[in-house]
């Protein structure tokens, strides 16, 4: 790795995090809004109750701001690629491209067309075609979410492709394996469900501010109830789709499942830690308890991970070291070979890869038959060829395990929190004292944290790798000057923020006038 | 022609009729200004397609990259 400039690899990373945090800020609103929107117009077109009208259009304003400053600010990424990871976009590029191209048609003409029946078509088209384009709305979002997370998915579990060492790019070869790749739906699923809790809490939170103040208290009633039950279908939703993407974090990336748990030396019947705190400065190869303190559920970790309560969850250490047995993705078990292992398989496959190119260039059939088998062969471990040290394949332990425990506590809140506003408004009526409504306004910037956690578990958990064991990070990134990625990334510092500010300005401003009609 | 008709002043009225969302279109176009006028144009060329003229060039490159050994 000594070749490799880390003050531009770490700018040009905190550049792609700053951006794509920010866009995470506006998009999982739109997700779930979108629905909830389409669930209170169809409320409004079967009943034929003009409040409901009102409320639907009030939450689409609020849509609509969030929509409108939150709009291509994910084609700064795009813009990343090119400038700051040519050699990752490169190499990807076929794979990318796929479902990026249908995500940008689909995008375009879904959402844009029917965004615009939404808002202007009210007395322009029947109630039934408004309707169908609001629900058309809400799914051209989610699909377009589904082509970045399929995307996404692929980068922690490469499937469906092959390696072509005479363009440098991997080629799909089986674009079904690409999407319907395990890692990719329980990705989109458990992505798309955050952002309806994250919703429908903001819907309750707004509710509950008008009800604080007294004013709008149909529409917060009405808004409260419908954004209760999507709230809590999809909270107990979110929890399954979480334990079966902690499954193929289990089965795919078992670096990732050991710093989400801060398991150091793996065990069989593994523990689940509920909660606890890790000794700092740990390393992986000293004799210190990994924890401070720990509340933990036995044998939970194995269960989940591996459906069976004794099986061997293999820690920071096993997986350093290797040398422990585990079953491969045809169903053979194996002993895991150690990252030193992999970094020596790796260099040879980087090698062959010079070796195929210096050979073909000479015209050498034997030596390219030859190296392009080599390659063949490695293939898998290619990117452990870029590390120097086995401990470059931990990531950042504290951050994936805080965010983690922090995101599943979170989603557990929010689950109890859905039951108890249900059950104010089933069992007492709608009596709901000042501080629940407080607590429920609280909320909202809880489910955002909530939200960017569970990014910060799925992108610092997986490093070194921006595609998991063929490139790492230091690999991908293209050879420009770091300067330049540092003023970059205080022009988008600044942007976003700005954005950010108008739309809660906006937001804050729209909320405090309220529905203009209807109920005071 | 009478459907491009009645598509172009669906839009049209749709967005006289306004009220914060010429605000929001206001956001949404200095935004986009600024990402493809000036931060594309300026800031953010890609790369392999500005230093390259082939996808043979930009493979070469990159298998350089990727390897650490630049070709002759």
């Amino acid at each position: 790795m000594e070749h490799f400039d880390l003050s531009l690899v770490n700018w040009s990373r905190a550049q792609f995090a700053l951006t794509a945090m920010y866009h995470w800020v506006f998009v999982p609103l739109t997700l779930g809004l979108a629905f909830i929107i389409a669930f209170m117009e169809t409320l409004y077109v079967k009943t034929g109750d003009e409040e409901w009208k009102r409320i639907t259009k009030f939450w689409m304003t609020l849509f609509g701001i969030n929509f409108a400053i939150g709009v291509a600010t994910g084609i700064i990424l795009e813009f990343e690629f090119g400038t700051n990871w040519s050699n990752y976009s490169w190499f990807v590029g076929d794979i990318f491209g796929a479902p990026l191209a249908i995500e940008g048609i689909m995008a375009f003409f879904m959402e844009s067309t029917f965004i615009a029946v939404m808002f202007f078509g009210w007395n322009k088209v029947s109630k039934k075609f408004h309707l169908v384009s609001t629900w058309l709305v809400a799914v051209g979002a989610n699909l377009s979410a589904l082509w970045i997370l399929v995307a996404n998915g692929w980068m922690q579990y490469p499937a469906g492709m092959y390696f072509n060492p005479d363009t440098a790019r991997n080629e799909m070869h089986n674009f079904w394996e690409v999407l319907f790749s395990p890692v990719a739906i329980n990705k989109f699923l458990h992505t798309i469900t955050s952002g309806y809790v994250l919703a429908a809490i903001f819907v309750i939170g707004v509710s509950a501010w008008y009800m604080l103040k007294g004013r709008n208290i149909l529409l917060a009633k009405r808004s409260i109830i419908v954004a209760a039950v999507f709230g809590l279908v999809t909270s107990i939703f979110l929890a399954l789709t979480g334990d079966g993407s902690a499954y193929q974090v289990a089965q795919k990336q078992p670096m990732k499942l050991a710093a989400m748990e801060g398991l150091y030396e793996g065990q069989e019947g593994a523990p689940l830690i509920v909660v606890g705190a890790l000794t700092p400065g740990k390393q992986f190869d000293d004799d210190m308890d990994p924890y401070i303190f720990r509340i933990q559920i036995p044998k939970m970790l194995s269960f989940l991970g591996y459906r069976s309560g004794d099986a061997f969850v293999p820690g920071v250490k096993d997986l350093v070291e290797g040398g422990y047995t585990y079953v491969d993705k045809n169903g053979v078990e194996k002993v895991a070979l150690s990252a030193e292992q992999k970094i020596e398989r790796g260099k040879i496959a980087i090698k062959a890869l010079a070796d195929y190119t210096a050979a073909k260039d000479a015209n050498d059939t034997v030596a390219v038959a030859y190296n392009r088998a080599l390659l063949n062969d490695n293939f898998e471990y290619f990117g452990y060829g870029y590390l120097n040290n086995p401990k470059s394949i931990i990531p950042n332990v504290p951050l994936t395990f805080y965010s983690f425990h922090i995101m599943v506590a979170l989603g557990f809140l929010f689950i109890g929190f859905f039951m108890l506003i249900l059950y104010l408004v089933y069992f007492r009526q709608f009596k709901i004292n000042k501080w629940i409504l407080r607590l429920s306004i609280l909320m909202i910037p809880l489910a955002y944290i909530a939200s960017q956690t569970g990014w910060i578990v799925a992108e610092v958990g997986r490093q070194p790798w921006v595609i998991q064991d063929i490139l790492p990070t230091v690999a991908a990134v293209s050879r420009i000057d770091s300067s330049a990625v540092q003023i970059t990334f205080f022009l988008f510092f600044t942007i976003f923020t700005a954005l950010l500010i108008a739309e809660l300005r906006i937001m804050f401003k729209q909320i405090k006038i309220g529905s203009k009609e209807g109920d005071k | 022609m009478i459907v491009i008709k009645r598509i172009f002043r669906f839009y049209y009225e749709g967005f006289k009729s306004m009220t914060i969302g010429k605000t929001l279109w206001i956001i949404i176009l200095i935004k986009l200004f600024v990402m493809f006028a000036v931060l594309k144009i300026f800031f953010f060329p890609n790369i392999l397609k500005r230093n390259f003229k082939t996808d043979d060039e930009r493979s070469n490159y990159v298998i350089e990259q990727l390897t650490n050994n630049p070709k002759k």
